[in-house]
């Protein structure tokens, strides 16, 4: 990222989160969960770009956003930068152990047992009582850094600090982009045997770039929580996987913006085909991703930002 | 001084036993070429080295180090290089972006750490890998993606890649396959050129005679598995067995060093 994109993204970030003093106020709650998704799906960009994709993301996102309730609840943690780090960091654990076995696997066995764990997950979370079983935790509200807000401050507070999560994350991944290890991506998908004979392991690439997804999808996860005020099993089923999938899709890998721009649209689309038809809603948005597989390949990142070299290297 | 030794090294798949009872030493700044008719266990010996296949019996020592069995990459890491029968690069990169990411790896240790710190388009990454394109002979096809390349190109590339760590040892496996026999010589002019400009030992497995007559100061002729003749260009082609089963009746061995040196 260079320092004009950088200055730039965070002065359109900083625009937006203060707009959101205007915006009708129904309207934040909706964005702040779909930039929540919006954080897992750029980690499953991250993936993407090494030719991976996870249909298990939802296992980091639940384990996020129940980092966040027990820690909320049982250690009566209140502040919520504090929170969302726990969360993340859960996560990235989680992500950290599940990396030794995933690393092994790519294509289809890498997506599948990826889904395979996220099961185990939900399994366990619809069987435990300490855990609320199928009825999931109810998360108390936040504080920030000692700030109290009530109401609708609350709700734009929360906005606004996913709107600064957000912000760190696309950089931070974009930083990653140009790095060694995040070039590799590229190199990955065209010719492991290549890496390895020039001395790097394939495999612990991989399990870095999975510990990158579960983190990004762990914080997605906690700002949900908090947002929502509550986590239950669902958050972990193949159905919330399917969900990423489908805006990762939608967003294409062309741009980290393309992730949040993604998960918005596909958050407005969804809205918008409930209310005006409740009956067929799915219909609306299966349409929606054939069109955007057979007419914007390169996804909404594509469309709206120019596609950069992986590696950056320019003669 | 030795610097890669071989001790009785053999490979069975099942029942079928591809190479058996192979020692050799390889002394350091030496170029060598191995010789055999298809099947005859050359890149079978090459594959061992590299940790490409790991071997059913023997010993490999490497710098003093035993290696017998290592992964590739450590054993990447350790020194020894290769480049492929089947050229190994990133077809969807351009060949200066295929050129920084061997650069780039080679100057990060390949340790994922420093990989995460370092940007891939710093300048010095990039002139380094320019150098060595021109020092290869294939700075003019640094924009060309590496798919879209001819096969004498991509081969230079993939030795090129081999060799930005400045291996110790690097050994090609049959860097002139699939080139035309007018190319051969340009190809293999840049990069012994470039590989002897960093004075290092070098493997190359070969089937055109002349071009081992060429550059080889010693070959290792193998037949059926295993090392039947190990010498001079000049001794080895003389040998019965060899132009019976390897050279054919390819001209006698003209003195090394002759008209393609």
């Amino acid at each position: 990222m260079t320092r004009t994109s950088a200055l730039l993204s965070a002065a359109a970030v900083a625009l937006i989160a203060l707009s959101g003093g205007w915006l009708p106020i129904w309207v934040l709650p909706i964005s702040t969960v779909a930039l929540g998704n919006g954080l897992a799906v750029l980690g499953m960009i991250v993936l993407w770009r090494a030719g991976l994709v996870s249909f298990g993301q939802a296992l980091y996102y639940a384990a996020g956003a129940y980092a966040v309730a027990l820690a909320a609840r049982h250690l009566g943690i209140r502040d919520a930068v504090l929170l969302v780090v726990i969360g993340t960091l859960a996560a990235a654990a989680l992500a950290y152990v599940a990396g030794f076995l995933l690393a092994r696997y790519r294509g289809i066995f890498f997506a599948m047992l990826s889904l395979a764990l996220s099961m185990i997950l939900y399994g366990l979370l619809v069987n435990s009582q300490t855990l609320g079983a199928s009825d999931g935790l109810s998360v108390p509200r936040a504080t920030f850094l000692g700030f109290e807000p009530r109401g609708d401050d609350y709700t734009w507070a929360l906005f606004a600090f996913t709107l600064a999560l957000v912000w760190l994350s696309a950089a931070a991944v974009e930083l990653y982009g140009a790095t060694i290890a995040g070039a590799l991506s590229r190199p990955m998908v065209d010719n492991e045997l290549r890496i390895e004979f020039l001395g790097v392991s394939v495999d612990r690439l991989v399990h870095m770039k999975v510990v990158i997804a579960g983190l990004l999808t762990g914080m997605g996860g906690s700002v949900v929580g908090l947002s929502v005020a509550h986590v239950d099993p669902a958050m972990a089923f193949w159905t919330t996987s399917g969900g990423f999938v489908f805006v990762a899709i939608l967003a294409g890998t062309a741009s980290v913006w393309g992730a949040f721009i993604g998960a918005l649209a596909f958050e407005a689309v969804r809205t918008f085909a409930v209310s005006t038809m409740p009956g067929t809603w799915q219909m609306t948005l299966g349409a929606a991703l054939l069109l955007t597989i057979l007419f914007v390949p390169q996804g909404i990142g594509g469309l709206i930002f120019r596609r950069r070299r992986a590696t950056g290297a320019k003669p | 001084m030795t610097i890669l030794s071989a001790q009785d090294l053999g490979k069975s798949f099942g029942s079928f036993v591809a190479a058996h009872g192979i020692s050799c030493d390889i002394a350091r700044g030496e170029t060598v070429g191995i010789i055999g008719a298809n099947g005859a266990g050359k890149t079978t010996f090459v594959n061992m080295i590299s940790g490409h296949l790991a071997p059913s019996q023997g010993r490999i020592t490497f710098h003093g180090r035993d290696i017998t069995g290592l992964a590739s990459r450590k054993i990447t890491q350790l020194g020894i290089g290769r480049s492929f029968q089947v050229a190994q690069v990133f077809g969807t990169l351009t060949v200066l972006e295929n050129m920084c990411v061997a650069t780039a790896i080679a100057r990060a240790g390949a340790a994922l750490w420093p990989m995460t710190r370092r940007r891939i388009a710093a300048p010095e990454i990039v002139r380094d890998a320019q150098t060595a394109l021109t020092q290869f002979g294939i700075a003019q096809y640094g924009d060309m993606l590496a798919n879209t390349l001819s096969q004498g190109v991509r081969k230079i590339l993939d030795v090129a890649m081999a060799a930005a760590r400045d291996p110790l040892l690097i050994m090609l496996d049959e860097p002139t396959s699939g080139v035309s026999r007018q190319e051969r010589h340009d190809l293999m002019t840049h990069v012994m050129g470039a590989l002897r400009q960093r004075g290092v030992t070098i493997l190359f497995v070969e089937h055109d005679m002349e071009l081992v007559e060429a550059y080889a100061e010693r070959v290792l002729a193998f037949i059926d598995g295993t090392i039947v003749a190990d010498g001079s260009p000049q001794a080895v082609f003389t040998r019965e067995d060899v132009r019976a089963r390897i050279t054919g009746h390819a001209p006698a061995a003209r003195a090394a060093g002759g008209a393609h040196a």
